[in-house]
This record gives structure tokens, sequence and C-alpha cells, in this order.
């Protein structure tokens, strides 16, 4: 491995940036494909075990599991004088598991808290491990034992028999949860009725956390102790955001591991061989950072588009609202000054405009120099919201015993979001009334004779 | 597995069951028999240990002493003749599955490794989402349905398990008026097939017009019978009065003799 090493930290610095690049997607150093290799089977077993984690509120305990194996690597060395693959695995899952009956311990036998115990043991296991690793790399055999690794992690160092083990790994994985899925699921979902109709729901959560210390330690030399834990919460979050069934989130977040693995990994060969860890991490960060922005169901960019929206189209309704008003029941191709409009709402004249220009564009209206001309949809949408406002107002006041001047704020809001199916059923429930409680026409629906698809896109009742 | 059960023995039997929580007795010696086909309101104030009642006969809990049979069986040999309703709030409703996915759980009892639900268990969660007026619902996410939906979500899995006796957490709490009688009618169907439900309940205006009979509950089994003679003034004042708090104090004492917090 050090022949390979040292061949990459040459290439790494003779080379140019592009170099570099094409160096990578050639795949010409072996090195790098088993890199590739193995960030790919680590995105899937960690992103699979990790939505697993997140979801069942582990979370913390798997990024204290993740430090805590350090001293059992340590250890592992100092036995085996060598860095042996599998006296490593065993000894940092061994501390693994240690940590892990710690915390409960602590928790079960003592007023400590979980999160406190958490922190008592990552901090505590990860301080040990970390005196371990500075007096091996001071003794003789130190520092061609390639410890280090495990601290930030180094994915170009990956040999054969590591591949091997990930391979096992992941694979006992995949297995498992395809066999037994359903049990996973119910279990993670409602632990108590799965106890109930026969589902040893221990045994799930113990195998769970078996998985969950094996793809621990085999992610260690990809991506080090300190950031492990970003690839069981960081791409399980990403993908809990962007999906509503469980299997979709386990392949989302399987997919957002492999993806951020290679990019984190490319990064890494391309800038001189920064520890893949961080890259790794950069990378699944960034992609967590996207579905927050712009998850469609629940991203924050989508969200604000939508209250625009809405809001834009709330003051164009209020404007069509008020040239109602001014029509006064005359023909509705009459031209309405936009002075009077301003007037009617007191607007400013600015906005007035504005909002006009804004119902030009929908088709709502015609906008002259100083005034505008309802369209017919226009026309139909205005004495739609007229009419929800009233039988509004007469709904409260008649059934919910509203005072007649308590009702008229509440309609202001409720007459923009009203679908057709509760007009309908106010309609029915207040037998047709054609007065609202002021005394006012409540206006008689218009049958559309223009594309309905405009006016039901129009008037539908956005998700937000 | 059900065909083994007799029918002539009560659809539930408890005999001096007392469960303790950290070594403090949450239920005291409770003495029960309980005939097929009843709706059973189980009636008492906070802390009164109704839903530890549920969940220590759905063999969840471990128990102090006693034992408790169905159909004249140990519990944990007749685990598909036991249905269980856990409480609304028990769960997490982001989680991501869909209604028709909660639903499809009442059919996992029976599932082997690398099984899926096959069409048949597919139609029945389809259909008990029919039953409780659900059905057009079944795509949702849950997180998007209204308190009454899930209850009736946790309905239909409940029903989805074909059991003969089930074990309801408050299915009423937080729902609305609609999805209260939809339960009540629920609940009225089950006993003309001759089910027996177990209820916790909180509101005991409306109790007695619910159930056939009631089990009023405080550590202590009080009373157990018919509405009409167990809902006394004496009895519920028995249940609710102030006399019963010296059972909390003295659960206290001996968890705490028992070197517990």
């Amino acid at each position: 491995m050090d022949a390979i090493g040292v061949l990459a930290s040459r290439v790494s610095a003779d080379a140019s940036l592009v170099d570099q690049i094409v160096t990578f997607f050639s795949f010409g150093h072996l090195t790098l494909v088993y890199g590739v290799i193995g960030v790919v089977l680590m995105g899937i077993s960690c992103g699979v075990l990790g939505s697993f984690v997140m979801l069942r509120g582990m979370s913390l305990l798997g990024d204290s599991i993740g430090h805590a194996v350090l001293p059992g690597v340590c250890l592992a060395f100092v036995v085996m004088q060598t860095k042996n693959v599998v006296a490593i695995f065993v000894g940092a899952v061994l501390a693994g598991v240690l940590a892990a009956l710690a915390i409960f311990g602590i928790t079960r036998y003592s007023r400590i808290k979980a999160d406190a115990a958490i922190g008592l043991i990552l901090s505590g296991f990860f301080g040990v491990g970390v005196v371990f690793l500075t007096r091996i790399q001071r003794m003789s055999f130190g520092d061609q034992s390639g410890l280090d690794k495990y601290m930030f992690g180094d994915a170009a160092a990956l040999g054969r028999s590591d591949l091997q083990l990930m391979a096992v790994v992941t694979a006992a994985v995949l297995v498992v949860l395809a066999a037994f899925f359903r049990h996973f699921q119910v279990t993670t979902f409602d632990e108590e009725f799965a106890a109930s109709i026969g589902i040893p729901a221990r045994g799930v959560h113990a195998a769970l956390m078996t998985m969950l210390a094996l793809a621990i330690v085999v992610a260690l030399q990809a991506v080090g102790v300190v950031l492990v834990s970003a690839m069981l919460i960081t791409p399980a979050a990403t993908a809990y955001l962007l999906t509503n069934r469980l299997q979709w989130t386990l392949a989302v977040s399987a997919a957002v591991g492999v993806f951020s693995g290679l990019a984190g990994l490319f990064l890494s060969f391309v800038f001189d061989r920064i520890p893949t860890g961080p890259c790794i991490v950069l990378a699944a960060s960034t992609c967590f950072a996207l579905a927050y922005l712009f998850s469609p169901k629940m991203g924050l960019v989508p969200g604000l588009i939508t209250r625009i929206r809405n809001s834009r189209r709330i003051q164009r309704e209020n404007l069509l609202k008020a040239a109602y008003g001014l029509l006064n029941c005359g023909p509705p191709d009459r031209e309405i000054a936009l002075a009077d409009l301003a007037r009617a709402r007191a607007y400013e004249s600015s906005f007035v405009r504005r909002v006009a220009r804004s119902l030009r564009r929908v088709g709502m209206a015609t906008v002259t120099d100083n005034g505008m001309v309802l369209s017919p949809a226009g026309y139909r949408r205005a004495a739609q919201v007229v009419r929800n406002h009233r039988l509004w107002e007469l709904f409260l006041t008649r059934e919910a015993s509203l005072a007649e001047d308590h009702v008229h704020r509440d309609a202001e809001e409720i007459e923009h979001v009203l679908g057709e199916e509760i007009v309908a059923q106010l309609e029915r429930d207040l037998d047709n009334p054609t007065l609202d409680p002021h005394g006012r026409r409540i206006p008689p629906p218009i049958p559309s004779v223009v594309s309905p698809s405009e006016v039901s896109s129009e008037g539908a009742v956005d998700a937000r | 597995m059900k065909e083994t059960i007799d029918n002539n023995e009560p659809a539930l039997e408890i005999h001096d069951l007392t469960v303790a929580y950290h070594k403090k007795p949450v239920l005291w010696a409770i003495d029960l028999s309980i005939k097929e086909g009843q709706l059973v309101g189980i009636i008492g104030p906070n802390g009164a240990g109704k839903s530890t009642l549920i969940k220590a006969i759905m063999g969840l809990l471990p128990l102090s002493s006693g034992w408790i049979k169905c159909y004249g069986r140990p519990v944990g040999a007749v685990r598909g003749i036991l249905g269980y309703v856990p409480q609304r709030e028990s769960v997490d409703w982001d989680f991501p599955v869909t209604a028709f996915d909660v639903v499809l759980m009442g059919r996992y009892g029976q599932l082997g490794p690398f099984r899926r639900p096959n069409r048949k268990d597919r139609e029945i969660a389809r259909a008990c989402m029919e039953k409780v007026g659900v059905g057009g619902l079944a795509d949702r996410q849950i997180s998007n349905l209204s308190g009454g939906q899930q209850q009736r979500v946790f309905l239909a899995r409940a029903l989805a398990l074909d059991s003969r006796v089930y074990l309801m957490d408050e299915p009423f709490a937080g729902v609305d008026a609609a999805t209260e009688s939809a339960i009540v009618t629920l609940l009225k169907e089950l006993r003309s097939q001759g089910k027996t439900c177990l209820v916790v309940h909180h509101d005991l205006q409306t109790a007695a017009e619910y159930f056939d009979a009631v089990m009023l509950l405080n550590m202590r089994l009080v009373a157990y019978g018919p509405t009409s003679e167990v809902f006394t003034h004496e009895l519920l004042q028995k249940t609710y009065g102030g006399r019963l708090t010296i059972l909390a104090d003295a659960a206290q004492a001996v968890a705490a003799a028992r070197g517990g917090n």
C-alpha cells in the first residue's frame, strides 16, 4: 500500500488540476478503483442503516459509537503490532459495543439522561483513543501504522482486504434488511404494536444495533472516526425531506450516500489529497442543504414561492372585489378608473397599477392609461370572491352566532381560500341565501364562459 | 392457532395481576373475568393504571405476579386473538409511510423472512379502511391526516388483525364528533360479531351510554360489572375520591423499600 500511496502523492504533486481530473475519470490507479468501490459500499450500508437510526431517534448514538471505536482500533494495533484488518475490525466492534452498553447502563442505573450519557461516553472513549494514537505514533513501529488515517479517513488507502470486509458487511446488511424489511418497518414505526403481533421487537433492535456497529467500523477507513456519523445522519436526513415512504427513504438515502462518497473522493483526489472524510461530508452536507431549501413538498424555497404567489393572488382578488363594488351591478365591461379603485381600498395608486398589471397577466382584466376593464373571467372570479365573503359572513352570524360587526375580518381571509365543495356545502346549509347579514345582495354564481381550468387554478386552495 | 381455543371459556380472565414500573407497583392484585361479546369501558383517574392494564394483558410488560388467560389459554400462546390499538400519540406521525402501509401492518403477524403481504392481505387492508371511512386516504402520508383520520387508520389496522378480543387505549381521545360516532358504530358492529372490546375511556358522561360493562380502576379494581350497576355515586366516589390516594403513597413506600427511586 505504501508504494501506491507514494505514487498517488507524487501524481498529485506533479500534475496540474486538469491532469488530476483526467486521471480520476480514467481510473488509472488501482487505489482509485479501490476507493470508488469502498465509498460505494459505504454509501449503501450507511445510507440504509442511517435511515433507521434517524427514524428511531438514535442519531447521536451512532455518532458516539463512531467516536468510541478509536481506542479499540488502537488496542488491536498494539496487540498485533501491525495493521491487521480483522484484528482492527474486532477491536473496533468490541469498543463500539462497550460504548453502547455503557450509555445504556448509565441512563438505566443513574439519573443521568441519555443525551448527557452519550456526550460522556463519546468524549471519554475518544479522548482515550487519541491518547493511545499519539503514544503509538511515537513507538518504533508507529510511523508505518497508517493509523492516523482512522481520524479523518483516506479512501485511497483502502486495501483489498478492507474492501472484502466492506463487501461482506454491506451484503449482509442488505440481505437482512430485504428479508425482514416489514419487521424493521413496523418496529421502527410502532414498537409496542409490533410486539403485540408477535414480532420480537428487542431482537429487531439488537439486529439493527449490530449492523450499525459493523457499518460504522467498515466506514471508518473511508471517512474516519470523527465524521463517520455524518454518513449515517446526513444522507438519511436528506432522504427524509424528499420522500414519504420508507422504501424510498432507504433508496434515496443510499443514493445520496453513494453520490457523496464519489464526489468526496473526487474532491479529495483532485485537491491535493485532502483527507477523504471531510470531502465526503462536505458533499453530503451540500445535498442536505439543497434538499432543505428546494424539496418540493417541505423545502423553504418552494414554500416561500407558494406564499408569495398566494399573497399576489389575494392582492389581485381584493382589487377584483373593489372593482366589482364600483361596477355596482352595472354592465361588467365598463371601464373602472384606477384612482377610484385606490380610493375604495385606501391603496397607493402605484400599488393599484401594479396589481392591475398582474390581473392583465392572468387574463382577468385589460388595463388602459387610467383605468381597467374586467374580462369575463375576471368578473366571474370577482363575483365569486364577493359571494364567498358574504356567504361566510352569513354562516358566521347564523351558525356560529357571531355578532354582525365581528365577521368581516374573518371573511376577508376565508373568501380567498374557499373551494367549490365548501361553497356548495355552505349554500345547502344556509338554504341558498340571497342576502348577507348586512342586507347586501349575495351575487349568484356566474356560469363559466372561459376555460374552466384557469378559474379553477386561480380559485384552488394552495396546500400552504 | 385460533381453532384450538375453547369458546366456553371467558374471553379474558385475569388472576391476581400485579404490575410494577421500576419496582413501584402500579396495579395491585387485579382479578377479573370478562365474557365474550361485551363492550367494556376501563374508567379511572390519571395514573390509575388503565394503559398499564392493557399493556400487561397484551404481554408487553413483565408481570410481578398473577396470570392472564384468553379463552382459557395463556396470552402468549394465542397472540392472533388479541388485537391492540395503542394511543394515537404513542407514534411519530411524520414517519414515512402511507395510511395504507400502516393498515397493512395489521397483516404482518404471520409474515416470514423475504415475504411480502399478498394480494389477499392488501384486499383485507383496503376493506378495513373502507369500513372506518378512510378508504379514500390510502395513499396519503400519515402526517397529512387529521387526528380523527389517524385514529381511524389505527382502528383499521386493528380490524385487519381480525382478532377476537380488542384492547383499545383511549381511541376517543382528541377526535372529532364524526369520528367518535364512527368508532361507536364500529364497536357495536364488533360486538354483534361476538367480539370483545376493552376500551380505555376518559369521559364519564358518554361511558354509561357506550359500554355494556364498566371496570372502575384506581391501581386496584374498584368494581366491575354491568354499567347500570357499577355506575353508582358511591363506587365512582370510591374510584375518584381521595381515599385511594393512600395506594399511591403505599406504592412509593414499597418502591423505596425495594431500593427503587
